[in-house]
């Protein structure tokens, strides 16, 4: 089944463009990776799905149109974004952190679900009284993707989890997304500079070019596709 | 001993009505991250609303409920209408201060030509009895300020921390995007936060009538200084911090000018912001303030 559907999509800030025209598509259960330069228009896609900017053109979730929604509307129909920069609520603790990301829940659903998270990243249960903003990237990186996956999403948008994290870190990130797809089945959409990770992990992937769609194909496919491997695989 | 124990309540009464003010102050800026220096104006013209409900027939107490009620709407209308155009939050901090502080004109002009500028007089909440405390006969006034003063921190303290609203308000302060992005309604919850606001300022307004038994367009400027003073000495995110900087200074103001010959009542504003300063060279943060924590 199609989590989600972008047909055509054109979206930027005032009277700068980003993204000229994008299609792509996630299905429940399948991790997809963005791949592109900086400038490219991986953030302002994933913005652009969550209702963060004014769109033109058709994005989809489970068939039901929801192109011009607002955040707080997207994330009742099952959108979870984890933006760029980790977006923590640094001066609440990390319990809080967990309790916010729930908020459309029931208290006794956040009680369960957020022992579940921290049974995930055991980390976080050690520092659950701290505050957020105290906390090292990895950390906090980890406890952005609990608070994200608090709401139940089916479809979970990441901005570059890698960004500022130690490569030994950033794999422990990337594993959790994997057990956390397999266990769920949601739908994950990755935007990563970190190509080789990225692809490890995913079914199928695109690569964006100033604002659109340039390659798409499964992660075997674009691994081994030569341009590919110049531009983004450092190879 | 009397005459202290006397100016010990005196200080106190003073300062319960800063630190009310102070805790609208600080309820604003822990929901919005904003200053609001039309916050004592508001409570002048709910506090006139209340004046003229009064005039109407109904009893003080009544009238000062109700003019609370009034409080929250005009707050949360004025976030609707005109802090959301500026951007809210994350709009230009400077132009949201510039226009509370022409909102300070319009609403104290305006309270002149709706009500006159001629003080209306007013009856106290609480009637006009006394109690022996010590040898010093304390107004009821005063311990039913007081007592109005814990309900409110205590409630304050257990909305931001233990409701959804709390949750929801504390989130919108920290992170509006994310806020947003966690599904929680933004605008609807500074709605709130600044109608609260308003509410709570409206009883620091209705009190200081009930204390100069009498309501005028001036009546909350002084006490709008002190607000900041005593926010800024508690700590400007903390409910607590705020009532307690409200009643140290009001102490400190009275008992400095009561016993401190040189300090006359001329120079009354002068030892709560000597104090303020004192404390913030050691504790930039305020005496119950968090200080910011980022790590990089």
């Amino acid at each position: 089944m199609t989590a989600l559907a972008v047909r055509d999509v054109q979206a930027g800030y005032g009277p700068v463009q980003v993204l000229t025209g994008v299609s792509l598509d996630v299905s429940a259960g399948e991790v997809v990776v963005v791949l592109g330069a900086n400038g490219a228009g991986k953030t302002t896609l994933l913005r652009a799905i969550s209702g963060m900017i004014p769109v033109q053109g058709s994005v989809q979730l489970d068939g039901a149109e929801v192109a011009g929604r607002r955040p707080e509307d997207l994330l009742r129909l099952g959108v979870a974004h984890v933006p760029q920069g980790r977006g923590t609520f640094n001066d609440l603790t990390v319990d809080d952190n967990l309790r916010v990301g729930g908020f459309t829940r029931s208290a006794d659903e956040v009680a369960a679900d957020a022992e579940r998270w921290l049974d995930l990243f055991p980390r976080l249960r050690e520092r659950r009284e701290q505050l957020a903003g105290s906390m090292s990237g990895g950390e906090q990186q980890m406890l952005a993707i609990a608070r994200a996956l608090m709401s139940r999403p089916s479809l979970l948008l990441l901005d570059e989890p890698s960004l500022g994290l130690a490569p030994l870190v950033t794999r422990d990130v990337f594993d959790s997304i994997q057990s956390i797809v397999a266990e769920l089945g949601t739908g994950v959409l990755v935007v990563e500079q970190n190509a080789n990770l990225a692809l490890g992990i995913a079914d199928r992937g695109y690569v964006l070019e100033t604002g659109t769609v340039v390659s798409s194909g499964t992660a075997a496919e674009l691994s081994a596709d030569d341009s590919i491997r110049r531009a983004y695989l450092g190879v | 001993m009397e005459l202290f124990i006397q100016r010990v309540f005196d200080g106190l009464q003073a300062g319960a009505i800063y630190a009310i003010l102070a805790l609208a102050i600080v309820v604003i800026f822990r929901a919005s991250g904003l200053l609001n220096f039309a916050q004592g104006e508001l409570a002048m013209f709910t506090t006139f609303v209340a004046w003229a409900m009064l005039d109407a027939g109904l009893p003080w107490w009544a009238a000062t409920i109700l003019s609370t009620v009034v409080g929250f709407i005009i707050g949360a209308v004025l976030y609707r209408l005109l802090i959301v155009r500026l951007g809210g939050p994350a709009g230009n901090p400077l132009a949201i201060v510039i226009v509370t502080i022409g909102l300070f004109l319009i609403l104290n002009d305006g309270a002149g030509i709706i009500w006159g500028s001629n003080p209306a007089k007013v009856p106290r909440i609480f009637g006009d009895g006394r109690v022996e405390f010590l040898g010093a006969g304390i107004s009821v006034q005063v311990i039913g300020l007081l007592a109005v003063l814990a309900v409110l921190v205590v409630g304050f303290g257990l909305l931001f921390q233990r409701t959804k609203l709390g949750l929801a308000l504390r989130a919108v302060t920290s992170n509006q995007e994310s806020a947003a992005l966690v599904g929680i309604k933004v605008v609807s919850t500074l709605m709130i936060g600044w109608g609260l606001a308003a509410a709570i300022g409206s009883i620091a307004g209705t009190f200081t009538a009930s204390q100069n038994l009498s309501v005028d367009t001036n009546m909350m400027q002084i006490a709008l200084i002190y607000a900041f003073a005593a926010a800024t000495l508690g700590g400007f995110d903390s409910p607590l911090g705020a009532v307690v900087g409200g009643l140290i200074i009001g102490l400190v103001s009275e008992l400095v000018v009561g016993y401190v010959d040189i300090i006359g009542p001329d120079l009354r504003l002068l030892p709560g912001f000597v104090l303020v300063l004192v404390v913030l060279l050691v504790r930039p943060q305020g005496i119950f303030g968090s200080a910011q924590v980022a790590r990089a």
